[in-house]
């Protein structure tokens, strides 16, 4: 007997939940998505931190301030159609200086067979950055480890609002 | 048409918040963080200038980071209709020790005083009982006010929400700090977490 490799192809949510965890995430918030699936379920697993699912994706902003309110992190997981839904609320972690750490896996860009995806697609990055958030972005696995690794420490120890955004090729393609 | 209430807002969050002792509170933007302010500045106070939709689940947050601590959020039935979603979270979540208070003059009063939906009928106690909150409750007097603190000191199996329905006026505005980033800092420093 013996463990199996980990791939890192196919194993970057288990890596993300190790990053995050290393970076003591007490909390995560989430609207359920596929390309999330495996971080949501490693995380709602793990007795050490509360999961929340939300209603609509601005919830998590206000969330996330409550929580570094009492002394907690916490990261916020959804699909890059959710953006659009923050855009206000994210006036909060800006204008407060909350540390904000928001993975996003695109929809609308690769491979997409659902055309009403497009334009939210298009103008996620664009208003992400117009509301003052910082915005990084990773094809492969190996880059979104290291990027989700980079931008943990930037959010919470720099106090940066930062979006990571999980570019759509890495999902793979949604099937039905 | 819910009938109006006589009560004082600014009288009604004194009462409630008189004996608050060392509950952390959140106020949502507009009257509730005049009417939290007026009741007296305090590093404990954590008031909200934006963000409209956002009081109950800033409390949320807060509410799960600091178990041991009783959190409040008040706000009013413009904002909390604006987070209706956030009352099914926070129901799921089921903190035991978190309060919403909605201070309901069932009107949108920092826009032109128009009827809010509460005004016409919805009921937020109803809401919160639909998604699982352990309590829920509407007061119209200053005595039942002082009845509601006495309660809300009490221990709680899940989350409550309580309305105060006031009367729609808007009364001088009494005007905490815009800074966020001090308002921050300072409610942290309150429980002991440095500034970085």
């Amino acid at each position: 007997m013996h463990s199996p490799k980990p791939n890192p192809e196919t194993d970057w949510p288990s890596e993300l939940y190790r990053v995050l965890k290393a970076a003591d995430v007490r909390q995560m918030s989430y609207v359920p998505d596929a390309g999330h699936s495996q971080l949501i379920r490693l995380f709602s697993a793990d007795a050490d931190v509360t999961t929340h699912v939300l209603t609509t994706e601005e919830e998590g902003i206000a969330i996330a301030a409550g929580a570094w309110l009492g002394g907690q992190r916490s990261v916020l997981l959804m699909q890059s159609s959710g953006v659009g839904n923050c855009i206000n609320m994210l006036s909060l972690s800006a204008i407060g200086r909350f540390p904000l750490l928001m993975l996003v896996t695109m929809r609308g860009e690769w491979a997409e067979f659902n055309p009403w995806q497009v334009p939210m697609s298009r103008a996620t990055q664009p208003s992400l950055e117009a509301i003052g958030l910082k915005v990084m972005r990773a094809e492969t696995a190996e880059d979104l480890v290291e990027t989700v690794e980079s931008a943990a420490s930037l959010a919470y120890e720099s106090d940066q609002q930062i979006a990571v955004l999980i570019g759509q090729r890495l999902i793979g393609k949604k099937k039905w | 048409m819910s009938v109006p209430s006589q009560l004082d807002r600014r009288a009604a969050v004194a009462a409630l918040l008189k004996s608050r002792g060392e509950t952390l509170v959140v106020s949502g933007l507009g009257s509730p963080t005049y009417d939290l302010h007026a009741a007296g500045d305090r590093d404990d106070n954590f008031y909200l200038w934006g963000a409209m939709g956002g009081a109950a689940l800033i409390g949320l947050g807060l509410a799960q980071a600091q178990p041991s601590r009783r959190v409040l959020a008040l706000t009013g039935d413009g904002e909390q209709l604006m987070g209706l979603g956030g009352i099914a979270t926070i129901g799921v979540a089921r903190p035991k020790n978190l309060d919403i208070v909605v201070i309901d003059n069932q009107h949108f009063g920092e826009t032109g005083m128009q009827a809010s939906h509460t005004g016409r009928g919805v009921d937020l106690t109803a809401i919160a009982t639909a998604c699982g909150f352990a309590v829920t409750g509407t007061v119209r007097t200053l005595e039942e006010v002082q009845r509601l603190a006495v309660q809300m000191a009490e221990p709680a199996d899940g989350p409550r929400l309580f309305v105060i329905k006031v009367r729609a006026e808007n009364p001088p505005r009494s005007l905490p700090s815009r800074d966020a980033v001090f308002i921050k800092n300072r409610f942290r420093a309150h429980l002991g977490f440095a500034a970085a």
